[in-house]
């Protein structure tokens, strides 16, 4: 398969948050403001990245040698939590600023579906290990540049004069369907 | 105090805490499974179990288990809890198992589980926290429904393969992402509408008996 096709089609066509589903936590929850969700989108690129990575090594030399492919939820969130332990410690040494404004939502990027999601994606799609990278990064570039775009939209909600009711996260879940509707158009891409 | 008993723990994980509508977690499955009844049935019984049995493995083993290495060792035995209800699912429910594929090793890092964990089975004991599992797996299950029924009733016009819309009047975009979005913040919004409007309502009845109790 086309390397170019992989990536584009991982960050634009098959989008991980508009169009596959994954990793709406974070989505809705860490998008108020620009650079948070920038911060944010880093963290995930370097997660989804080399978890991607370490888990297509896991699964192809360690777990179908030895027959034990059941074990694959178990072995891959594994890897994520150590990952994420590892990233979390990193941010709180060398930039306390990021580490405190993206505060509880730092050890949930172990429960974002993104990851793992990820990881399972390129074992269903039997990828190399070249693809797999090409792959897991086109993710982790679509997800951070839905995250940057949603949260200047939502910047800008916030001054709307959106009725009681709706304000906030209803209002906000329908400005990403809209988004959805867009990136539909990115369909021919491909 | 009241707020402790079982019936009012069950209660809060179906309305006042409803996963879905009002804490936003494990909100992938929510839009991703929800293109069909049938799979929101599914997905929300996969969870309900998954969700009862780790908030009463994990409150068993709570005071064994270190501060520090707590995260790590409750995604294990959710990991474990999945992998063995996706060997189940595989052997007994195949279709289903084919239709929600992606969405089953998935429930591992559902939010709303390892939220549970550690906000409530950390904390309780095992009778308190199966109590808390089951509400909060049913009222995630409602959401699920709740999202799933509009989401086929307007995209096939059909309810678990019966037709109720003749296909020629069906919206199918409602069956894709765009569907799943609006649907659910329709629906968050109009709960809200709802909460306002009680709350308007109860705050209109205290300033009127403040006034009343001045008067007198």
């Amino acid at each position: 398969m086309d390397l170019y096709v992989i990536f584009m089609g991982a960050a634009l066509v098959n989008n991980i948050i508009l169009t596959q589903f994954l990793g709406i936590c974070p989505f809705l929850g860490v998008s108020k403001k620009s650079d948070q969700a920038i911060g944010m989108g880093a963290a995930v690129t370097f997660v989804i990245f080399i978890a991607s990575v370490l888990a297509y090594c896991i699964y192809s030399f360690i777990l179908v040698p030895f027959e034990i492919e059941y074990m694959q939820t178990i072995a891959f969130i594994l890897v994520i939590a150590s990952l994420v332990q590892f990233v979390e410690m990193v941010l709180k040494k060398y930039s306390p600023a990021l580490y405190k404004s993206l505060g509880v939502f730092l050890p949930l990027i172990t429960t974002n579906c993104a990851v793992l999601g990820t990881a399972n994606n390129v074992i269903t799609k039997e990828f190399d290990l070249i693809q797999t990278m090409i792959y897991s990064l086109g993710i982790s570039i679509g997800f951070t540049l839905v995250m940057y775009i949603f949260s200047t939209i939502r910047e800008r909600l916030e001054q709307a004069p959106v009725s009681r009711s709706f304000n906030g996260n209803p209002i906000a879940l329908i400005t990403a369907a809209i988004m959805a509707l867009a990136f539909f158009g990115l369909g021919g891409l491909v | 105090m009241k707020t402790n008993s079982l019936f009012n723990i069950f209660t809060t994980g179906i309305f006042k805490e409803n996963p879905i509508f009002v804490l936003f977690l494990g909100m992938c499955p929510a839009l991703g499974v929800t293109t069909s009844v049938t799979n929101a049935i599914g997905m929300g019984v996969g969870v309900i179990f998954v969700l009862l049995m780790s908030n009463v493995i994990i409150s068993l083993i709570r005071n064994i288990v270190m501060e520090e290495i707590r995260i790590p060792v409750f995604i294990v035995i959710i990991a474990s809890l999945v992998t063995l209800l996706e060997m189940f699912m595989k052997a007994y429910t195949l279709d289903l198992y084919n239709s929600m594929k992606v969405f089953i090793p998935l429930i591992t890092v559902n939010c709303i589980i390892l939220g549970r964990a550690e906000a409530f089975a950390s904390k309780n004991g095992p009778v308190k926290s199966a109590v808390d599992g089951v509400g909060m797996g049913i009222g995630f299950m409602i959401g699920l429904l709740a999202i799933s029924f509009f989401r086929e009733l307007l995209g096939t016009g059909a309810i678990m393969g019966v037709q109720i819309i003749p296909v020629a009047f069906t919206i199918p975009i409602f069956t894709t992402a765009v569907g799943a979005f609006l649907t659910l913040g329709v629906l968050t919004g109009v709960m809200m509408v709802y909460q306002n409007y009680k709350k308007d309502n109860k705050e209109k009845l205290e300033k009127a008996q403040e006034a009343k109790s001045e008067v007198a």
